[in-house]
């Protein structure tokens, strides 16, 4: 599945989009985040604290506890503020 | 209809080409949100979006306008990209039969663009540049029309 960063969490990600296979047992919002910040300091930093962070699973807003089976396009963004 | 682009808008030709050729509008409102330079502090904002997220969020919204209230017509344009103080923001239009209606689902469109639209404003300044951090009374705006949407 392909997963995006925006704003801060890009910044601190240090990356925009990538391309990711994790692995089944990683079935919500949630667990993707604890398995992506336990990739480097980075993404740990990128997802802290991690309950301000927003997702979308293919372009909708979910929960955290939204299940990302099937997902094509999983993203990450602070809080929006546009307007 | 709903636009997500960088250019700017022409707030009198949009009002002008939304009631073009209609007699069944009889109130218009307008609200057009514009880069504040907070007293010196900022000299530049710059918007980022979610590309295709944004304009779907957008037009949801719109949808949900026009379940609310009696609209003859919606519109919606939000700039992204570097804008300076002063500069247009957002035009949200809504046009209906009577003001209520109209000013009414204005309110609404602004409310939860604030706190649905995927966009995110990164200021700079004097001081450098920071993320705009997001305004809880947002949120509380956008949820008073939750519990609207039963009376």
């Amino acid at each position: 599945m392909r997963v995006l960063y925006f704003a801060w969490v890009k910044e601190k990600a240090g990356i925009a989009a990538e391309e990711i296979d994790p692995p089944a047992e990683v079935a919500t919002i949630a667990e993707l985040i604890d398995w992506l910040k336990a990739r480097g300091p980075e993404f740990e930093n990128a997802f802290a604290p991690s309950e301000v962070i927003r997702a979308a699973i293919d372009q909708s807003h979910v929960r955290h506890d939204a299940r990302i089976k099937g997902a094509r396009e999983i993203a990450f963004f602070p809080p929006v503020t546009g307007g | 209809m709903i636009r997500v682009q960088q250019e700017d808008f022409d707030i009198g030709g949009e009002i002008e080409a939304l009631k073009a050729g209609r007699g069944d509008i009889g109130a218009i409102v307008a609200f057009i949100g514009t880069v504040r330079d907070q007293h010196g502090a900022v000299s530049e904002m710059t918007l980022e979006h979610y590309p295709g997220m944004t304009e779907t969020e957008l037009a949801r919204l719109e949808a949900e306008a026009n379940t609310r209230w009696k609209l003859q017509a919606c519109l919606i344009v939000h700039r992204v990209g570097t804008l300076r103080p002063g500069d247009n923001i957002v035009l949200v239009v809504t046009a209906s039969e009577h003001r209520e209606a109209a000013f009414n689902a204005a309110k609404f469109l602004m409310d939860y663009l604030k706190t649905s639209a995927p966009l995110w404003k990164r200021e700079s300044g004097p001081a450098g540049a920071r993320w705009v951090a997001a305004d809880p009374k947002d949120d509380g705006a956008a949820a008073r029309w939750k519990k609207r949407a039963a009376e």
